[in-house]
């Protein structure tokens, strides 16, 4: 059976990997600049906080969860910090700590309602979504958040976004390498090793191919699947102060294709060496594969209205990868 | 004798290269109850399910009347005039609809006008329910019934296609005795107005009850049938288990000290409250029907259940488990049974199965597996368990069944403990691997009480010390395995339903 079936492998292990080389070197060829370094960094900064988000629903794919709430608590907080440090004139820390306490608190809600009160994982999240989106609005009266806004009450917001915090979205190492490509890189190492190298990270694979023989094997099953919405939750609402740094205003409108994007990242992530089930290197590598692809279809002048069709043919070939070439195990098969 | 409704001879039916069924000869006479008896396996639910067109066999035939009837859907079934009432009741009718409709669902699904004429509907209805007996308000939900009148719906509705033969798998398995009385009368009704009634159970309360003959099935044949009035039942009993004594020759160590103390423990609401105490080196069987309690025991030792009454001492101590992982924690261990749905993990490869309930011991401070520890664990049960697989990174699917389980058995013999809980390890596991398994526990039982749950009495008899035999979620006998009178144990197993029906 090795032997028939061996370049169904190579091609399986190594298929998107080699797709993305491929889309480097056609790239690199057809599109002037994009081998430089500055081109590199804007493709990591395109990708940085998509790409934390996905490693956030990772996180929930691997206890065969999903976490539809992401891009509205990425909102959340991004309101919420602009909030904080304009109406309430608090600190750059107090914004960040605030944000991040509603985004843990926020997926300990989504936790919660799906282990408690057994609501099915994507409408649980999918109900935390839309009463997000609609509270994130309800303190403003709808209106975005900038120093010298009027509240409702008729004051004036005098407060203002704090240099270090716009620092978060906006410093560069060296003049070139963002602060959020270092969160990036380094949230991705701590997951990573988080679900790879720990026992909390074996159990939560447990949980999620088998959560009955994790059970019985003595796992505590909901602690780690709330764990694993308020990791979700934790990750998109820094990747929400992350906008909020780099926006510099807490803008309404911003961060709607947060959700569709980190998800695509995470579902690409399947392919990724023939992996077949959520993996960090994966989500990692499916948001830089995205990236790449709409960097160099920007760099060739491909009208902006085709990224989303494009996205979503890669989605479609990458779960083709997962679900009908390696089926074969994992839970494609199930 | 009446002529017969439906002959059956030479029924072969095999999946994959398991025999199921190896030559069926029966007939099934009209205005007869016909109780066919065999143990778990023998391959009852086959037949039933090739006689209802959910299988097809692979060779043989079967004769209904004088026509060959080979069904190929359980529709094609049931218009030629075999209905089949299974063992899961709510299989047989749709809770949410009223009894009118659920009576006449048959002429719902194959048609005839798009909108449903209500008055004409119940008129029906109520024809079809008065013509079997059933006295019932055809408009109430049938969610809203008792289990047997769900029963009795679909047996009704079964009825109105004036059926040659009537099949009842294990139908009582979920009544109350009063509601078997009514089950019963129904099925007597039928048989005198001339239907030929195929009766599956192993209750022998029913089938004292019921029986007009009695066919034993054993190992995919009919071994033997009873016609003669007085029938023997006893005889039926032994022939479905057929015992060629096993082989395997159980030598009794001497018992070391009480490990696990159980007083007064009662398992559920109503049941008789038992005590037994399993000590060091032992290996206990536990045997009992389906519904026994056998899960249920399991359950409150490994701490998913709570007793309703009783203590439970560990060395000594209390033993109160909240959870497996109290249960883990305390040394009481347990290997579940169905180890596709409870037990494997099948995204894993072999030594993260294995590793999976002490992750903690193969951990750095902090977390961090040591995938050496893992390894070696791995490789160390392998080696003992004799799992033939290529390497500790094999995927556990990639293994054989028996394999499968030796891996999951591995799990919990790669740690010491004090109570080995192992239920029901011989499931869907080749002889091979049972004779591996069983050895296995005993070689390694003198560090520790053993408890295994099983399925067969045979399986009992290769592993154990001592057999404990559980009916009704009590432990109703305890024998000593050694020259041990196997009629008696079975005579328990099986007579606990007599008990319930005349109490």
């Amino acid at each position: 059976m090795h032997k028939s079936s061996s370049y169904l492998d190579i091609a399986i292990r190594y298929g998107f990997l080699a797709l993305m080389a491929g889309l480097l070197i056609f790239f690199s060829v057809t599109a002037e600049g994009f081998l430089s370094p500055f081109s590199a960094v804007f493709i990591l900064q395109s990708v940085a906080i998509t790409g934390i988000l996905a490693l956030g629903v990772t996180a929930t794919l691997v206890v065969d969860g999903f976490d539809l709430s992401i891009g509205a608590v990425a909102t959340s907080a991004l309101m919420l910090s602009a909030y904080v440090m304009v109406v309430w004139e608090m600190s750059a820390f107090w914004a960040v700590a605030i944000s991040l306490a509603m985004g843990a608190a926020v997926g300990a809600v989504n936790g919660f309602l799906i282990v408690k009160f057994k609501v099915p994982d994507l409408l649980a999240t999918l109900g935390m979504m839309f009463l997000l989106l609609g509270a994130q609005r309800i303190p403003t009266e709808g209106r975005s958040v900038s120093t010298g806004m009027a509240l409702p009450d008729g004051t004036i917001a005098t407060g203002t976004f704090s240099d270090a915090f716009l620092m978060l979205g906006r410093y560069r190492i060296s003049d070139l390498v963002p602060l959020s490509v270092v969160f990036l890189i380094a949230i991705a190492v701590l997951v990573w090793g988080f679900l790879e190298l720990t026992r909390h990270g074996r159990l939560m694979y447990a949980i999620g191919s088998n959560d009955k023989a994790a059970s019985l094997a003595g796992a505590n099953v909901n602690r780690y699947k709330i764990i694993a919405y308020m990791i979700s939750g934790t990750l998109a609402s820094f990747g929400g102060v992350l906008l909020a740094a780099r926006l510099g205003r807490g803008d309404v409108a911003s961060g709607n294709n947060l959700l569709l994007d980190a998800v695509a990242a995470a579902l690409i992530g399947f392919a990724v060496l023939g992996a077949s089930k959520p993996n960090a290197f994966g989500t990692a590598i499916g948001a830089l594969f995205v990236g790449i692809l709409l960097q160099g279809l920007t760099m060739l002048n491909a009208p902006y209205y085709t990224q989303d069709f494009i996205k979503g043919a890669v989605l479609v070939v990458a779960l083709v990868f997962t679900f009908a070439l390696s089926g074969r195990t994992g839970r494609g098969a199930a | 004798m009446s002529e017969p409704a439906i002959r059956i001879s030479g029924l072969h039916k095999a999946f994959g290269r398991n025999l199921v069924l190896r030559g069926i000869d029966m007939k099934i006479p009209r205005g007869q109850v016909t109780v066919l008896m065999g143990a778990n396996g023998a391959g009852k639910s086959t037949l039933v399910k090739v006689l209802c067109g959910v299988h097809q066999a692979d060779d043989g035939t079967v004769m209904l009347g004088d026509t060959p009837f080979k069904p190929e859907t359980p529709s094609e079934a049931l218009h030629s005039g075999v209905v089949t009432v299974h063992q899961n009741i709510n299989d047989g009718v749709v809770p949410d609809l009223d009894v009118a409709s659920n009576l006449l669902l048959d002429t719902l699904a194959s048609g005839g006008g798009t909108f449903l004429k209500r008055r004409q509907m119940r008129a029906r209805a109520r024809e079809i329910a008065v013509a079997v007996g059933l006295d019932i308000d055809v408009t109430l939900p049938v969610a809203s019934l008792a289990l047997a009148d769900r029963q009795l719906v679909a047996i009704a509705r079964a009825m109105a296609h004036d059926p040659e033969l009537l099949i009842l798998d294990e139908p009582t398995s979920s009544l109350s005795a009063a509601e078997t009385k009514r089950l019963f009368e129904m099925v007597e009704r039928l048989r005198d107005k001339g239907v030929a009634i195929l009766y599956i159970s192993h209750r022998m309360s029913d089938i004292r009850r019921l029986a007009d003959r009695i066919l034993s099935m054993r190992d995919g044949q009919i071994v033997q049938q009873f016609e003669q009035k007085p029938l023997d039942y006893a005889g039926a009993v032994r022939a479905m288990l057929g015992h060629e004594i096993t082989e395997v020759d159980i030598t009794i160590p001497a018992n070391g000290k009480p490990v696990l103390e159980l007083r007064e423990l009662v398992l559920r609401e109503g049941a008789a409250p038992f005590t037994m105490t399993a000590h060091q080196n032992e290996v206990i069987a536990v045997a009992g029907l389906v519904g026994a309690g056998k899960s249920a025991f399991a359950g409150v030792l490994f701490g998913l259940n709570a007793p309703v009454a009783g203590t439970m001492l560990l060395d000594g101590k209390p033993h109160k488990p909240r959870s497996s992982g109290d249960a883990v924690a305390a040394g009481v261990y347990m290997c579940p049974k169905d180890r596709l749905v409870n037990a494997v993990v099948p995204d894993f490869d072999i030594t993260a199965n294995i590793t999976l309930p002490f992750s903690r011991r193969h951990s750095h401070p902090g977390g961090f597996l040591s995938f050496r520890s893992e390894r070696a664990t791995a490789n160390r049960m392998i080696g003992e368990m004799g799992v033939i697989c290529q390497g500790a990174g094999d995927g556990i699917l990639t293994l054989s069944g028996g394999n499968q389980q030796k891996v999951m058995v591995a799990r919990w013999m790669a740690e010491a403990s004090r109570v080995l809980i192992l239920d029901e390890p011989f499931q869907g596991v080749d002889i091979q691997a049972r004779r591996d398994i069983g050895r296995k526990i005993r070689e390694t039982a003198a560090t520790r009480t053993t408890i295994v749950f099983v399925a067969e009495l045979d399986e009992a008899l290769e592993v154990a010390d001592r057999i404990l035999v559980m009916s009704e979620h009590s432990v109703v006998g305890d024998h000593r395995n050694e020259h041990i009178d196997v009629s008696a144990i079975m005579a328990q197993v099986v007579e606990a339903g007599a008990a319930r029906a005349a109490g």
